[in-house]
């Protein structure tokens, strides 16, 4: 049972073929998957031939100083569901939230795959890294994280930082930062590191990654910092379904208010949106269900670095970088709504002229706040 | 000659735990829980604004998501003298019941199954004899021999294919699994079908908190105002959104959880005499339906049970200095007044220092300090948190609901009550309330309706939430029950910004190390005369430890690093 049977592992095409459905069926499931990758036309095929011949990929998924809430979001992908990446895709051979070996059993689980898929397999890593008192503030078999984090990213073909624990400490690296909790970048080098960060990151974006990987067999597309930009190159704000109320100077004053029921924009109770770039606003949480301006509460920027530290939650951002004519939401609102019809025809046009400069003002932030992030 | 060994990591839970057990003639003679991971939140929430910190302790777990955050906006309200709408309570009661229904049966399937269920062996099942057993034990609709040999087929090409995953090197074949293959079988068909639904469920924590894991929360209330005549905010598609998934929860408790529970809980009633451990039991209570600090209408009953002594409940007060208690003798902390006291949480000085081996290392000296984990005790007693804990107290009250749920799985596994001093029994007792979560995730949501229909349709008290409507100084405390147990968070808010903030979580009680007196917490209580028939397989060590689900990353803290201010705190509306 335990020798590998070659060639009988199932591939994706297998599985699908077995599950009754036609070569149509499958084609239009990459299709797909194609568009929700963000990729053109001519990769079609290329998916198509992997799935159909790829053997599953070995992943070891490392838990250090994390709340599991990443594992938990993986496993709430509703496309493809949790099950068929595990059955199907992947073979999750070290994980310690699902994995049925505990103790010495589940250590020689992950080193059998260290061993026999060394520069094959793909490290996945969930949680900070702590380095003050040698480490000793994470320890699992005896060993530190660190320890552990070295050993198993010796032989991987590439690493995923999974959430912002591990793409820049989350939490536990907020001020004063007690246990030196350190993002996986800072530690590993010489290997491709994709980060994914939010807290969590969206379990479909989770998924996405780890289909792009299988898929390709190569690495996503990053951005400047390491991220795919399938997921991560927008703003929630240039994504928000509310945002035509935010161009229009319509805000909720306060939780609960007259406009907060009429779905009005939440930046002046602290949405972060403008800041924060994530797929929120497309993709939505939960298979689609919502996201948290959807349901009310502005977004904290989760994925953004060092979240934690950057203004309260509930603080208004107050003129966010590059966003020209308007010192804040109050004296835009002021503008918007003005009495006079000059001011409405002052601010049609200040519009008009502010849309035909908002991608270059948005190449521009982005790179502006690159620059602030902790990397 | 007694053999000492190692179960580390404990997998299928959250966070980090290390197991060391002395084992003489096939017994467990001794055993020492540690927690060996720490992130120091507590010092990292000093100085921040109270609003935001439902959202840093909520990222304490992403498994019992949501529970932190709750009891985090409970501590600020009763610091703030606030009370939340009716139409909010309701929501939070929803999303409550949500979290256990998703917890328990993650938990059953995903966390401990594997511990009853032999994967492998569900190959040898004969598809038609399970699908006549399946159809015997419940109504569920995908019982037919096609799905369970589909099924199969797909299991053996994964077998086959020698690419275990997380099936690898598990215990398959150990003599300490007694099921048939045919409920095997079915056992694996509903890992996977309840991994399909899990991400179900949680879809009312999307509609209400916007994501999960991790949903919001607001000091007031909640964000998602309702808005009858609008498409944004809480309206009739998203309330009936929040129905169907609260009725599909209920069949899937009622048709696939509880029969798998009660047919794997059949061929292992000799766990209801193993594992039971302290016989102490300890509940804060939950679910208020009129107000927080109603503690009368709460569904979840507040008490303590000793010595397994169901004729009393004792009360519980958090208030007082002598009752809850916590110690560090075999914790890597130091006290300045030494490791001889005990100390209140409002007293709780405290100040991490490492002691243990340097790594990598092959054992802790056991004789000397442990775990990350601090040893609460109420009255100097150890305390079981938990379902178990829940149902006994309520069993014990005489609740009505409770009593006919217990009586009826009792009488059908032909055991007597005792049977729940257990490890079977904690496992029970986590589907028996998943029962009534299911039940009254739907009374709430009708409450919830009817509230609407009478015009009230506030969601958020928002008079006290701008700072300069606080006082200079407040003191609060929020409870909870977490689906692990007895839950609560201290605050300490001045200047209107945290001063201190203190947690007690429910696997710090069941997981702790002893206490200077020698005394064992829970687990490892529980695991005393454990049987482990190999001892390089703990099989039996981590069905027992899974009983209690441990949740470490939630029990492991530092409290104020210089020990300040502690000692003016007063605790309202417990």
């Amino acid at each position: 049972m335990q020798q590998i049977a070659k060639p009988a592992m199932p591939t994706y095409y297998d599985e699908v073929e077995r599950k009754g459905y036609s070569r149509r069926d499958f084609m239009k499931f990459v299709t797909m998957m194609a568009a929700f990758m963000g990729l053109e036309k001519s990769a079609i095929g290329q998916i198509a031939e992997a799935l159909k011949n790829k053997p599953r990929v070995p992943v070891i998924w490392l838990h250090f100083q994390e709340c599991t809430c990443c594992s938990e979001s993986f496993i709430r992908s509703s496309h493809p569901i949790v099950a068929d990446i595990l059955l199907d895709q992947i073979s999750l051979d070290y994980t310690e939230t699902l994995m049925a070996a505990s103790g010495h059993q589940a250590e020689e689980a992950m080193h059998n795959t260290m061993s026999k898929y060394k520069g094959e397999y793909i490290l996945c890593v969930e949680g900070s890294v702590p380095m003050e008192a040698d480490g000793v503030y994470c320890m699992i078999g005896g060993k530190t994280s660190l320890q552990i984090l070295k050993e198993a990213a010796e032989g991987a073909k590439a690493v995923i930082a999974w959430g912002s624990c591990a793409c820049n400490g989350c939490v536990q690296a907020a001020k004063p930062n007690p246990t030196m909790a350190t993002p996986i970048h800072k530690l590993v080098s010489g290997k491709p590191i994709i980060k994914v960060p939010g807290c969590p990151p969206i379990g479909e974006v989770m998924a996405g990654v780890i289909v792009h990987l299988v898929t390709f067999g190569t690495i996503p597309e990053l951005d400047g910092i390491g991220r795919p930009k399938a997921f991560y190159s927008k703003r929630v704000h240039d994504s928000c379904y509310r945002r035509p109320y935010y161009d229009a100077g319509l805000f909720v004053n306060s939780f609960d208010d007259e406009n907060a029921r009429k779905g009005y924009c939440l930046y002046k109770v602290g949405c972060k949106g403008p800041s924060t770039y994530n797929a929120c606003g497309i993709t939505k949480w939960n298979g689609g269900t919502s996201f948290p301006i959807q349901s009310g509460h502005g977004c904290f920027g989760c994925s953004e670095a060092n979240f934690w530290d950057n203004g309260r939650i509930y603080e208004r951002a107050s003129a966010f970088p590059g966003w020209g004519i308007e010192a804040d939401a109050d004296t835009f609102g002021k503008v918007a709504l003005g009495v006079t019809g000059a001011a409405i025809a002052a601010h049609a046009v200040m519009t008009n002229v502010r849309k035909q400069k908002l991608i270059q003002n948005i190449t521009a932030e982005g790179r502006e706040s690159e620059k602030d992030l902790d990397i | 000659m007694a053999t000492r060994i190692v179960v580390d990591p404990v997998t299928r839970i959250e966070g980090h735990l290390r197991i060391e057990a002395e084992i003489e003639n096939g017994k467990i003679k001794d055993a020492y829980s540690s927690g060996t991971m720490v992130r120091l939140l507590e010092e990292i929430l000093k100085g921040r604004d109270p609003r935001d910190a439902w959202a840093f302790v909520g990222r304490v777990c992403g498994v019992c998501t949501s529970v932190h955050s709750l009891t985090s906006v409970r501590a600020v309200e009763d610091a703030l003298d606030i009370v939340i709408p009716p139409d909010a309570e309701m929501v939070r009661n929803i999303m409550f019941c949500t979290q256990y229904l998703h917890d328990h049966v993650v938990h059953f399937y995903h966390l401990h199954a594997m511990d009853w269920v032999d994967v492998v062996d569900a190959l040898k099942a004969d598809p038609k004899k399970t699908s006549e057993l399946a159809q015997s034990i419940s109504n569920w609709p995908k019982s037919s021999p096609g799905y369970f040999s589909d099924l199969q087929v797909r299991i053996k090409k994964f077998v086959d294919s020698g690419q275990l995953g997380i099936f690898s090197n598990g215990y398959w074949g150990h003599p300490a699994y007694k099921l048939p293959s045919e409920v095997n079988l079915i056992g694996l068909a509903h890992y996977l079908e309840a991994l399909e639904w899990q991400k179900e469920i949680v879809k009312v924590h999307a509609i209400f908190g916007g994501k999960n894991p991790h949903p919001n929360y607001l000091v007031g209330g909640m964000a998602c105002s309702i808005s009858k005549d609008d498409v944004s905010g809480i309206n009739a598609e998203r309330l009936a959104l929040v129905h169907q998934l609260l009725q599909q929860a209920q069949v899937f408790v009622e048709q696939v959880y509880i029969p798998d529970l009660m047919a794997i809980a059949s061929f292992y009633k000799d766990w209801g005499a193993i594992g039971g451990g302290l016989g102490n039991y300890l509940v804060y209570g939950d679910l208020p339906t009129n107000g927080y600090r109603d503690v009368a209408s709460y569904k979840i009953l507040p008490g303590v049970i000793l010595n397994r002594d169901l004729s009393k409940v004792h009360e519980v007060d958090l208030r007082k200095d002598d009752e809850v208690q916590e110690f560090i003798n075999h914790s890597w902390y130091e006290y300045k007044g030494g490791d001889a006291v005990g100390l209140h949480p409002w007293k709780g000085e405290s100040k991490i220092k490492y002691t243990g081996p340097k790594p990598p290392f092959e054992h802790l000296d056991t004789t000397q300090k442990y775990s990350y984990l601090k040893t609460p005790r109420w009255k100097g007693e150890a305390m079981e948190v938990g379902p178990l804990a829940r149902l006994l107290v309520a069993y014990a009250r005489g609740n009505k609901e409770v009593k006919e749920v217990v009586d009826k799985a009792v009488t059908d596994l032909q055991v007597p009550i005792t049977a729940l001093f257990s490890t079977l029994g904690r496992t029970a007792a986590r589907g028996l309330e998943s029962i009534l979560a299911a039940r009254w995730g739907l009374e709430f949501y009708d409450a919830l309706i009817a509230n609407i229909k009478n015009g009230d349709t506030r969601m958020a008290d928002t008079k006290k939430f701008e700072p300069d409507t606080w006082p200079a100084k407040a003191v609060g405390v929020g409870h909870a029950e977490a689906p692990r147990g007895a839950l609560a968070h201290w605050i300490n808010i001045e200047d209107r910004k945290i001063a201190n903030y203190q947690l007690v979580v429910p696997t710090t009680w069941n997981a702790s190390p002893r206490d200077g007196k020698g005394k064992q917490s829970a687990y490892e209580a529980a695991l005393m005369d454990t049987p482990v028939a190999d001892e390089k397989q703990p099989l039996e060590i981590i069905r027992t430890v899974h009983s209690f689900d441990p949740c470490l990353a939630c029990a492991v803290h530092l409290y104020d690093e210089y020990g300040n201010h502690i000692n003016r705190i007063a605790i309202v509306g417990d």
